[in-house]
């Protein structure tokens, strides 16, 4: 991707270009550094006003730093965070140091966390939790400030009399809603959805899903979903990118990457998710990639994903391959994409 | 009962937590059975008894939940006492929790596997240290041949040098290995029934995949049986012989898994169903959900505890009475008014109420078995 896609396309609202997050191992006494944590590694993606972009992988692959590193809650190792702000002016938001520069911008972009438990303060009511953002930014104070989250409260679908309550008062679903009216309460254009739907339970999900997507359309917003639930993710996402090790492996719509993904990583991340019909069962015949995900601080050589690869050629152990693009926007960083044939996500005919 | 394959039956069981705040009826009533060889899945959301049951078949029901009434009938075989096999049947909920008896029983015959590895696993002891033990408890094994053992069922359970891996601590493995050397501890006696709470919900998707291939490959290896406990209906679809659907303490829908992803009955499980998104053709309309969420348990609903929920709730009868259970056909019964032919409502006259699908079924309607 060329540094200026978002010059040249003012439908992108965000753009991460060479995004890398490195966590410095230090050691003994004198607190060496002796090796990094690749947690973000070489990402590249664009988000365009009112999509949903997923952003999957398995724990540990970065998709949260990366999350993180977008709201500037991490700063870079290097790379740039390119966001387009109303008044169609580009910022680089890794390159702010200072609060007082980010402070315009930690409006705009917000986040919906995972865990609705450890996320609330126990000790602030409802009144206080979704109220806090607005008064830090001085939006509203008093009355106002009570009607403000009073029709906030009732926009995510809570009762606005439990404004007085504590966080303890509610069940999970409920307290993911005033997370959600949390990061609504600055008008936001883009919400960072970290996992959001991860700890709820199947009913309850899809009242959350719902929710997200009816305010996705009132307000215009952008959503970056991370996620590790694939059916989830194919549910609301627009387009979807697949993250291993720190490095983003395949990027394109959804129903592209869902039906012919051309990452052999992709394939198994498919080929594993469990398909809610018994009559489907394909016991045997799923590919299970072998071993464990590498290590983000001794990374294998090449392309990381070669040890479990079952296309793997000697070229993959040295070469690293770059992500490029293989039209419609398909993005995808291997060495034989497009050569291989892989399984889409119905397509139960064995490849040899 | 001359079923031979019959492992485990369980008749009306109940537990409950006798709490300041009043009496949670975790479990109220519940029966079900599991065959030799075979899979039995629990679903339902959290909240619902799912785990408590299992804890019940186990006698590890923390304080201050009691089980107080049911039967739970393990038919043993005995082969040390002869040359035949005889059967024995013990009713594990009269055994004492703290008796000899239970002892032999947990651990060698049936075994567990939590949900979260890293704290289900002393995190002082070395997993071999943690897996002989459980050997040499219930075996006349020495340390030696028990060591032995554990580096055997290491090696089947997949991790990879197990030699070396057998004197390793928890957190020197990743989730996935942890789960695994669960697994080979709860193997380690060679169980005739395992029983899985959530066993892969902590996992991502891959390591999920290898675990239930895994769990699989060893239950046709060992004929053992499985109670896999899960709210993820793509993991049951996978696994299961036949399902088991809880809501607030109650099975209100139980049959082969086939029948119950094709042919659910209960409002529950078709409302469950149809809220998950469906992996495939992109046909993106909005999910159903079913509205509210899991009553509290301290003031269940009367009569049928899903009536709140329900959209085909008949206001008279699903607010007052529970539903019996419903024989639709052999293996496939269901707790709900809809279905009840046998009129032991107080509504009289069964042919005035909306039964679908099935309306001229032969339903013989065992009655309120509460």
């Amino acid at each position: 991707m060329s540094a200026s896609l978002i010059q040249a396309n003012p439908k992108i609202i965000l753009e991460v270009n060479n995004l890398r997050m490195h966590f410095p191992i230090v050691k003994g006494f004198l607190r060496r550094t002796i090796g990094h944590v690749k947690a973000v590694d070489n990402v590249n993606l664009f988000v365009q006003k009112g999509e949903t972009l997923g952003l999957v992988g398995e724990s540990g692959c970065g998709k949260t730093t990366t999350g993180r590193c977008i709201i500037r809650a991490y700063t870079p190792t290097s790379g740039e965070i390119l966001y387009r702000t109303p008044d169609d002016k580009i910022v680089d938001l890794a390159k702010l140091k200072s609060e007082g520069d980010l402070r315009p911008y930690r409006r705009d972009i917000r986040m919906i966390f995972q865990d609705p438990y450890s996320s609330l303060n126990p000790r602030m009511t409802l009144l206080q939790i979704v109220g806090d953002p607005i008064m830090a930014n001085h939006v509203a104070s008093g009355k106002e400030l009570e009607d403000r989250v009073a029709m906030l409260l009732k926009r995510v679908g809570l009762r606005p009399e439990y404004m007085r309550r504590y966080p303890h008062a509610f069940s999970g679903g409920e307290r993911q809603r005033i997370g959600i009216a949390r990061a609504l309460a600055l008008n936001p254009r883009v919400v960072i959805a970290d996992e959001s739907v991860s700890a709820l339970d199947v009913s309850v999900r899809a009242q959350i899903l719902n929710l997200l997507q009816d305010l996705q359309q009132e307000f215009g917003l952008t959503y970056l979903f991370v996620a590790h639930d694939l059916s989830v993710v194919e549910y609301i996402c627009d387009r979807v990118a697949v993250m291993y090790v720190g490095k983003l492996v395949e990027l394109a719509d959804t129903e592209t990457l869902y039906m012919r993904p051309l990452h052999p990583y992709t394939e198994a991340l498919l080929s594993a998710v469990p398909k809610p019909d018994p009559r489907l069962r394909n016991r045997g015949n799923r590919i299970i990639p072998e071993g464990e995900v590498a290590d983000p601080a001794k990374p294998p050589s090449g392309c990381y994903f070669h040890p479990r690869c079952r296309f793997a050629k000697e070229r993959c152990s040295i070469e690293e391959p770059a992500l490029r693009d293989l039209g419609n926007n398909h993005f995808v960083a291997c060495h034989f994409a497009g050569e291989l044939t892989l399984r889409g996500v119905l397509d139960k005919k064995v490849v040899a | 009962m001359t079923n031979k394959n019959l492992l485990l039956e369980v008749k009306g069981l109940k537990t409950y937590f006798y709490l300041d705040e009043g009496t949670v009826r975790a479990v109220d009533g519940v029966d079900f059975s599991i065959e030799r060889g075979k899979t039995l899945c629990v679903v339902g959301e959290s909240g619902c008894g799912k785990s408590v049951t299992a804890r019940s078949i186990m006698q590890i029901v923390d304080p201050p939940g009691r089980i107080i009434e049911g039967e739970m009938l393990f038919h043993r075989i005995n082969q040390d006492s002869g040359s035949s096999e005889q059967e024995e049947i013990i009713d594990l909920a009269k055994i004492n929790p703290r008796a000899e008896a239970i002892r032999k029983i947990r651990g060698k015959e049936i075994a567990m596997i939590f949900q979260e590895p890293m704290t289900s696993l002393s995190p002082v002891h070395t997993i071999g240290h943690q897996i002989s033990q459980a050997i040499t408890l219930h075996t006349t094994a020495t340390k030696a041949e028990a060591r032995e053992q554990t580096i055997d069922v290491l090696r089947l359970v997949g991790i990879p040098r197990p030699e070396t891996r057998v004197d390793t601590y928890p957190f020197q493995l990743s989730g996935g290995m942890r789960q695994r050397a669960m697994i080979a501890m709860a193997l380690s006696c060679k169980p005739s029934l395992l029983i899985a709470d959530e066993p892969t919900t902590a996992l991502d998707v891959t390591t999920q995949a290898q675990i239930i291939d895994l769990m699989i490959k060893l239950q046709q290896e060992r004929g053992m049986a499985i109670q896999f406990i899960t709210h993820d209906m793509g993991v049951v679809a996978e696994i299961a012989d036949d399902v088991v659907v809880m809501y607030l303490g109650l099975i209100v829908e139980r049959g082969p898994v086939d029948t119950i992803f094709h042919n659910p009955k209960h409002p529950y499980t078709q409302a469950l169903l149809r809220s998950i998104p469906q992996i495939g053709p992109r046909v993106r309309q909005r999910l159903e959900v079913i509205k509210g969420m899991v009553p509290d348990p301290y003031n269940r609903p009367k009569g049928c505890p899903f009536h709140p929920r329900c959209l085909k709730r008949i206001s008279g009868v699903c607010d007052q009475i529970l539903p019996p259970k419903v024989e639709l056909e052999p293996g496939h019964d269901v707790r709900c008014v809809l279905y009840d032919g046998s009129a032991s409502h107080p509504v009289e006259g069964s042919a005035s109420h909306p039964v679908e699908g099935s309306a001229s079924h032969p339903v013989e309607g065992k009655g309120g078995s509460q």
